[in-house]
């Protein structure tokens, strides 16, 4: 008696529901011989439809004309909710923002038009930093002249590149780098809620600890401002910056690395202390080459989960699309075939954005402005209806290309 | 047994079992197995006479539900008013497009040769010095049943791709594919009700090698219907077991040339990404008009990655590593087991003939930049790596050279190991400006001392 035979026989229905279990049945006589194995072995991956036999019927009559077939579209449900989280406050909520952003709300995963009707559109944010730090040419010729001056830098992203929001992010704090104190951190945010009035994202060093000092600070100074905070982790006194948040009417980003498990104990250790409108939540984000099939499957994951009806990851995701620039490819001389790396960042980086869109990101980190320009327009043309296409194709086959 | 689970996982063929194929008492055994084990993508093969590309033969709709399989191939498309310099430079970059990434080498797959003329003998003519000047299959473009035939006498011993039926040439074309046993492609972009009447019909004239092009639209009037089109196709292929959608799709980044407007960059640039959208969103080939480097590039590596196995981290063996010809004095360095932080990283130290020894750290197959927040690079580990790898013997220093994205945990390295930790870059590029500047005599007397 095989073993295989009767693991796939106990194992299947459990997996895979009652439609390979009968067409197993009826493949009773299904024998491998001189075969053993464990149960714990097996990885089972086979789906139902892999057991309908294939028809290639014999050919009798050849059709003399078309055989009218109508494409009947995906029926599915999902139950499930994104949370819908509000960035920033006007003059009338207690703020001196210019506008309210929301993000979240989603029914359907990225783009399922035909499934459902879309919800915000994604928000993209622009990068800006408390001290000149090392940055690709390709980015820095577009804001060499503001780097001493955060708020100057902002200016720039809003008025010249028409940036939503601005993430400004407060590396001299870290201990290993200038170790600004807490409250000049917090007179670098006054300065930039002054010099531009979208809404703000504020993010620290990554020091679990400095981390929650300059963030109460910051929080003071923006109370009313319904800010950002980037980001909260696992490392970091929860029960002591948690509540201090939420007393400032903050909204939080809570990060962790590529791992759903962390993901969702992170957000159930704020609840305790945050009302779940106000977390967004950053899965980590790494660039074409550089470990992005993880940051996208994670990300996809979360995202079918939420909308399946998982809770604790029914939250907006926020991509550190900025991070594709570490990719040597994107900033590094090459053989000329390569082309000249003032196009190859940009096209690194908008690819980068593109696959966190397509695996349901709402919220984007981003610094090359041709990038940033790139991905609006792609979310602009993928929130319009699928349905209105013109049928005619410009010809390519045959046409002459340039 | 090993054969089984392998085969459960999807990893080795039915086919591949010798006696099963062979020994006629298996026979039934042997088809049912096929069957179970079929894909919810049909599975095509393109030949040349030296190469064989796969399309298709995919089995679920996300990778996370197990893995994808056959990368989307690549196609460059020549057309037949080319002249014999430009087509020869095409050919070129087809068939010599090498990337080396992570220890793999990535490459272009096929040439789509599509005629412009319509000219019968012209398309012959440059079918005939594409493939006496290519190892790559072939895709034959024309809707223009004759022009097909031409091109087609001129590959003997390959089984090219032929693009493509349409609702109005679906006849003739079928004809061509069926007597000559070839894979044909249905199209019908922007109408999905026409594209399942052709699969439908195509499959009652008895062709099972089919793929289906629901038309790539780009652009503002478009993105929205493609995007949409390939993942309805593909759902209702893996989700919903609808047959006539369980066909290999065809996306044609190369109609951004005729449909959008712009300068060549300006195509360029839309194309690629139309294409990644497709790489990530279910394609299973790719017709691309450009050959441009920094178009082709982010391609393979994001196909690459995509269609990596992510039931499998992608992680080289922790331990030892000797790199150049180092001595008592030469540096010890550590790194984490990602594959590709161990290949960038390996490639800088010899890149700048720094001679040294290289202990790689078992993260999990994790970046050093992920592994450290994510507490995977263990100072613990680090301490064991060094102790079986023997190099204390090696050298007469005790100095640890760590990444400088682990800064943080220096001090806690230095405990684990009873070693002195010195920070290295934050890139490894930079390891033999380092080496020049802090690994002196001097320096490491000091450290030794302190």
């Amino acid at each position: 008696m095989s073993s295989l035979e009767e693991a796939l026989r106990s194992k299947l229905p459990e997996f895979l529901g009652s439609k390979l279990a009968e067409a197993l049945e009826k493949y009773g006589e299904l024998i491998l011989e001189d075969v053993e194995i464990e149960v714990d072995e097996l990885e089972l991956i086979l789906r139902p439809g892999a057991v309908v036999p294939a028809l290639k019927p014999p050919v009798e009559v050849k059709p003399l004309k078309l055989i009218e077939t109508k494409f009947e579209k995906p029926k599915m449900e999902w139950t499930g909710k994104v949370v819908e989280v509000k960035l920033g406050a006007t003059r009338s909520e207690g703020g001196t923002r210019d506008r309210v952003l929301v993000v979240g709300g989603e029914t359907v995963p990225a783009f399922y038009a035909f499934a459902g009707s879309m919800s915000h559109p994604p928000v993209v944010a622009m990068d800006v930093f408390d001290m000149r730090i090392r940055l690709p040419k390709a980015i820095r010729v577009h804001f060499e002249d503001v780097m001493e001056d955060p708020a100057e830098w902002a200016r720039r992203c809003v008025e010249k590149f028409g940036a939503e929001m601005i993430n400004l992010h407060l590396v001299s704090t870290d201990p290993y780098i200038k170790d600004t104190p807490p409250s000049k951190a917090a007179k670098t945010v006054e300065e930039v809620l002054q010099a531009v009035k979208v809404p703000l994202c504020v993010g620290g060093s990554g020091d679990p600890v400095k981390d929650v000092e300059v963030f109460k600070k910051v929080a003071d100074v923006a109370e009313g401002e319904r800010i950002v905070i980037n980001s909260l982790n696992l490392d970091m006194k929860l029960d002591d910056i948690g509540p201090y948040l939420k007393d400032k009417d903050c909204v939080v980003i809570a990060f962790t690395p590529m791992d759903l498990d962390k993901a969702r104990e992170l957000n159930r250790k704020l609840y305790d202390y945050l009302p779940k409108e106000r977390i967004m939540m950053d899965t980590n984000t790494a660039g074409i080459g550089y470990g992005i099939e993880y940051g996208f499957t994670v990300m996809e994951r979360a995202r079918l989960a939420a909308l399946m009806g998982d809770k604790e990851l029914q939250h907006p995701i926020v991509a550190g699309v900025t991070n594709a620039w570490a990719a040597r490819e994107a900033w590094i001389k090459m053989d000329p075939y390569w082309g000249p790396r003032e196009i190859r960042g940009p096209i690194w980086e908008t690819i980068t954005g593109l696959v966190a869109l397509l695996a349901g990101a709402d919220y984007f980190m981003m610094m090359h402005p041709f990038s940033i320009k790139t991905l609006k327009e792609i979310i602009d043309y993928l929130s319009k209806s699928p349905f209105e296409v013109e049928e005619t194709l410009p010809d390519w086959v045959s046409a002459k290309l340039g | 047994m090993a054969f089984a689970v392998r085969l459960v996982n999807l990893e080795v063929k039915p086919e591949k079992c010798t006696p099963l194929v062979e020994d006629p008492k298996y026979r039934k055994s042997y088809e049912k197995l096929k069957e179970l084990l079929r894909p919810m993508v049909r599975e095509i093969e393109v030949r040349s006479e030296k190469k064989t590309v796969v399309i298709g033969g995919e089995y679920v709709m996300f990778r996370h539900e197990m893995t994808y399989l056959n990368p989307p191939p690549i196609a460059i498309d020549v057309d037949d008013t080319m002249d014999k310099e430009e087509l020869a430079k095409r050919i070129d970059i087809a068939e010599n497009f090498r990337y080396e990434y992570i220890g793999r080498e990535l490459t272009l797959d096929l040439i789509a040769v599509r005629s412009v003329s319509n000219d019968p003998e012209q398309f012959k003519k440059t079918v005939r010095f594409v493939s006496s000047n290519t190892s790559l299959p072939l895709v034959l473009c024309s809707l223009n049943p004759d022009v097909i035939k031409a091109g087609l006498a001129e590959v003997p011993g390959g089984r090219p791709l032929l693009y493509a039926a349409t609702k109005d040439n679906w006849r003739e074309m079928a004809e061509i594919a069926h007597k000559h046993d070839l894979p044909l492609v249905a199209s019908s972009p922007g109408n999905l009700d026409m594209l399942m009447t052709l699969a439908n019909t195509l499959e009652k004239y008895g062709l099972s090698d089919l793929a289906l092009d629901p038309g790539t639209f780009a652009g503002s009037k478009g993105l929205s219907y493609t995007l949409n089109a390939f993942t309805m196709l593909r759902w209702r292929a893996c989700n919903e077991d609808c047959r006539l959608a369980g066909y290999p799709l065809v996306g044609t980044p190369i109609s951004v040339w005729s449909s959008m407007n712009g300068d060549k960059r300006a195509k360029a640039w839309w194309e690629a990404i139309t294409a990644a959208m497709l790489i990530t969103r279910y394609v299973d080939l790719l017709i691309l008009h450009s050959i441009e480097g920094w178009v082709l590039l982010p391609l393979v590596i994001l196909r690459f990655n995509i269609y990596t196995d992510p039931r499998k981290p992608v992680s080289v063996e922790p331990g030892l590593r000797i790199i150049g010809s180092p001595n008592e004095n030469s540096p010890v360095m550590v790194t984490g087991n990602f594959a590709l932080t161990y290949y960038i990283v390996t490639g800088d130290i010899e890149a700048g003939k720094v001679n040294c020894y290289l202990l790689v750290v078992d993260t999990e197959g994790l970046s050093v930049e992920s592994a450290v927040p994510g507490r995977k690079f263990l100072p613990e580990k680090v301490a064991e790596v060094l102790e079986s790898s023997g190099v204390a013997e090696k050298v007469k220093h005790r100095i640890l050279i760590i990444p400088g994205k682990a800064a943080r945990l220096a001090g806690d390295i230095e405990d684990a190991t009873g070693w002195k930790v010195m920070v290295g870059p934050l890139d490894s590029k930079d390891i033999p400006k380092f080496m020049e500047e802090r690994w002196r005599p001097e320096v490491i007397e000091e450290l030794m001392r302190g």
